[in-house]
């Protein structure tokens, strides 16, 4: 095995409280990594972490001449910086510093009856976490200088306000949207709770903020193609889908002079092509050749290639001004930029497969979506609420809410709260009685989750409105096929009977699930998921904004469901942990990096095409050829480490002999 | 501790999807099986196939291998190049008489720690099941 008997090593245990001492023996573990091999000191304290604990690890190096430390406690994820700052306060390379992780990987989990066990299995840990450290070796971090400039992918009111943020800070910022206009779902919104402010009113400020910024640079109609880099050093490339469209700044370069897309709409007038409008959940038509409403930002319409039957109209239509190009096709093009926050947002899950309900079977069960549509004053009916089925004005409403959220029966439904949609549908319960008097609102419910600020007082507003709030899931809707109404069944269980009620239109508060397309940049980022499919924070409760991803971030509902207050609140959190970095103007990268061993290196290039980040290349050195490493490039993953026949690459921290060595201790050593 | 036969398994898991489901396991208190020890990798891919031999060299009666799911590996592909490994490493110990259920490739991401622990038991039943590994009556 691999010696090293210069190698002192001081042990550490860390009680954290009962947390790890419940558990186990903590006598007779420090006991034991006193017998081990090259441990010259143990020890243990009540919180390691504490300051005193700190100092116990800085003092003992001195004392006893370590040259590495062991800390047995919670999870490297956890402390691994907290210690390192603690080894290097005592004189020594913070990289000779190893964790064994007795609470999270096992006082945790063998907590009833299992004492033996327990310190049985925290003996063999440290014995594994020693036989490591005996063989570390000093390491320096690289630092990189970071790119002065961001990105946001996604413009909804998450993704606006972290851009500004980021903007006004003094950062040039990409902000991306995939969609031919900025706003995102707030936009389709007609009332905001619990204030009842007009959503447009409050955003399109907004909007007209970042279409302004000089330090945005606003990319609608654009996608992330393909992300390579490292935090600071992102390159990103862009697809900027073809929008048939050019703007008056792309029509001046080339050389239409007073050209582009001036918003005129007149192309639109002459289209002969209608689609449904998305933005108006499909109850409004639009042309081929489109703008989503009259608020879009950037005011340029754009041309639908699917459904272009290339007539031409539009063009002649246009004139002078030149701005159509039906040739048009997919550009791409390359940044870099420090930081990214992702805010990619969220769509309603397909309620019609919950087939109980009915939606999409019968005219009149809508989503809440159609609904905030139908009520707004811009929306297809000018915010005169009828029903899809014969226009007429709807005298009582059903509004179910926990539509596949909370929901544990598989298919599309979730298992979460979807966390807005009882004060949504609050607030359309209001809406309802302030455009139609004397109708009756029925919400059929499993809990009011009003958590926020001046939300319970929303509730009993409602609650005083006249609302009627039934307890219990809806079992069945039926319609009644001559009139269309539709009845809505559901076990009142307060009075613990069955109701049947008859009402003119049902609303479903369906669940939220990731925008669709949000999965292919998580994985183009290299951002986790949570169990439930959102991006996956660095710490629930610590880290919320961040990712596993050094310099990737998140802001609002891509993250898990949020309201608007909730979203803005992440966003300026994103944007401030984003602007770190680069106002630091470096930050520092762990130097796992791979090394050749040239003596060893028989220049197959094997490990070549292993790398996934193409930092590895053959070059001909003292007349042999030999492999080199771009450190730059590398990110420390050992693919090619693992590969190497001849055993020619030192993953750094991460070396075979380290590796083996912990192997071979935990299975040949022990009582 | 009672004299009957613990199995030694040996783990080997990645930094950022099975190592982080493993901690949330703890986080959220669900017990299982104290029978595997785990070393940390930064990712699947660095996972020499010496290692594992080594492990059952030594003596281990079984070896675990835990990577990110397919698609999500925070270095892009490890886990597929790791993968691939891990099918030579079983079509070796059958070549060896030694039977390969003793070894185990599985997948646990970041917020599975349920999932970590239904694999902890199962791993640590199927060895127990297999009894201690025959490499040890070869041991000095």
């Amino acid at each position: 095995m691999a010696e090293n008997s210069e190698a002192r090593i001081g042990v550490f245990l860390c009680h954290c409280g009962t947390n790890i001492a419940g558990s186990m023996s903590i006598d007779e573990v420090v006991d034991y990594a006193k017998t081990l091999p090259y441990v010259a000191h143990a020890d243990q304290y009540q919180y390691m972490c504490s300051t005193p604990g700190q100092k116990k690890i800085a003092d003992a190096i001195k004392e006893h001449n370590l040259t590495g430390i062991v800390v047995a406690a919670c999870s490297p994820r956890l402390h691994e910086p907290t210690f390192r700052t603690a080894t290097k306060e005592g004189g020594l390379n913070p990289f000779r510093f190893e964790m064994a992780n007795i609470r999270e990987q096992n006082a945790w989990v063998h907590m009833h009856g299992m004492h033996d066990e327990s310190t049985a299995k925290a003996k063999d840990q440290v014995r594994i976490a020693v036989a490591k450290a005996a063989l570390l070796e000093d390491l320096i971090p690289k630092s990189v200088p970071v790119e002065h400039a961001a990105m946001v992918v996604g413009a909804g009111v998450g993704g606006m306000q972290a851009a500004l943020d980021l903007a006004s800070a003094g950062i040039k910022t990409y902000l991306i949207e995939a969609q031919p206009t900025i706003g995102g779902r707030m936009s389709q919104l007609d009332k905001t709770f619990p204030t009842l402010d007009c959503s447009q009113c409050i955003l399109t400020p907004k909007m007209v903020d970042v279409g302004r910024h000089p330090n945005i640079e606003l990319l609608t109609y654009h996608e992330v193609e393909k992300v390579e880099g490292y935090i600071g050093n992102f390159d990103i490339t862009i697809r900027k889908k073809a929008r048939g469209v050019l703007t008056p700044t792309e029509a001046t370069a080339k050389g239409i002079v007073g050209g582009g897309c001036n918003g005129c709409g007149d192309c639109s007038g002459v289209c002969p092509v209608i689609k449904p409008n998305p933005f108006e959940m499909g109850m409004a038509p639009r042309k081929a050749i489109y703008i989503y409403h009259a608020q879009v930002m950037p005011l340029i319409y754009t041309v639908d290639f699917d459904a272009c039957v290339k007539c031409g109209l539009c063009v002649e239509a246009c004139g002078e001004k030149k701005a159509i190009d039906l040739e048009m096709v997919d550009e791409f093009r390359q940044v870099k930029v420090g930081t990214v926050v992702l805010a990619t947002g969220f769509d309603l899950i397909p309620i019609e497969e919950k087939k109980e309900w009915g939606y999409k079977r019968f005219e009149n069960v809508i989503n809440s979506l159609e609904f905030e549509r139908l009520i707004c004053a811009s929306g297809p009916t000018g915010g005169h609420l009828v029903r899809p089925s014969d226009g007429k004005t709807p005298k009582a409403v059903g509004i179910v809410l926990c539509a596949g959220s909370r929901d544990n029966t598989g298919g599309v439904a979730k298992a979460y709260c979807s966390r807005f949609c009882c004060m949504y549908s609050l607030k359309h319960a209001h809406q309802m009685y302030e455009k139609i008097p004397g109708c009756k609102v029925y919400l059929f419910y499993m809990d009011i989750r009003s958590f926020g600020k001046a939300y319970e007082e929303f509730y009993y507003r409602i609650q005083n409105e006249g609302a009627k709030f039934i307890r219990g899931r809806v079992a069945n809707i039926l319609e009644d096929s001559d009139t269309k109404n539709l009845h809505v069944f559901a076990e009142d269980t307060l009075l613990g009977r069955p109701v049947d009620i008859e009402v003119d239109l049902v609303i479903l508060a369906a669940a939220t699930e990731p925008k669709d397309g949000a999965n292919v940049v998580r994985k183009k980022f290299g951002v986790s998921a949570s169990q439930d499919g959102w991006m996956l924070e660095a710490h629930p409760k610590l880290n919320p904004c961040g990712t596993t991803t050094a310099g990737v971030f998140l802001a609002g509902v891509c993250q898990g469901p949020k309201d608007i207050p909730d979203t803005v609140a992440q966003a300026e959190g994103a944007a401030s942990a984003a602007s770190i970095p680069i106002h630091m103007g470096e930050v520092e990268l762990e130097p796992y990096f791979a090394m050749c061993m040239e003596e060893l290196c028989a220049g197959c290039g094997m490990c070549v095409n292993l790398c996934p980040y193409s930092a590895l290349a053959l070059v001909e050195k003292d007349g042999r050829t030999v492999m080199q490493v771009t450190e730059a490039k590398c990110k420390g993953c050992g693919t090619c480490g693992g590969f190497c026949p001849g055993g020619a690459i030192k993953m750094q921290h991460f070396t075979t002999p380290q590796i083996v060595n912990q192997i071979h201790q935990f299975l040949t050593g022990g009582e | 501790m009672s004299d009957e036969w613990n199995p030694k398994i040996q783990a080997i898991i990645c930094n950022w999807c099975s190592y982080a489901g493993a901690d949330l396991a703890g986080g959220a208190r669900i017990q299982y099986p104290p029978d595997i020890r785990a070393v940390r990798v930064m990712c699947t891919g660095r996972i020499d196939m010496l290692f594992i031999l080594k492990a059952f060299v030594d003596g281990a009666d079984g070896v675990l291998v835990s990577g990110c799911h397919f698609g999500d590996c925070h270095y892009l592909e490890g886990n597929y190049k790791a993968a691939k490994r891990m099918f030579m490493i079983k079509a070796l110990m059958k070549n060896i008489g030694l039977d390969d259920k003793r070894f185990r490739m599985t997948f646990v991401s970041a917020s599975e720690g349920a999932k970590w622990a239904k694999v902890m038991e199962d791993v640590s039943s199927k060895i127990k099941e297999l009894g201690p590994s025959p490499i040890k009556e070869f041991q000095v």
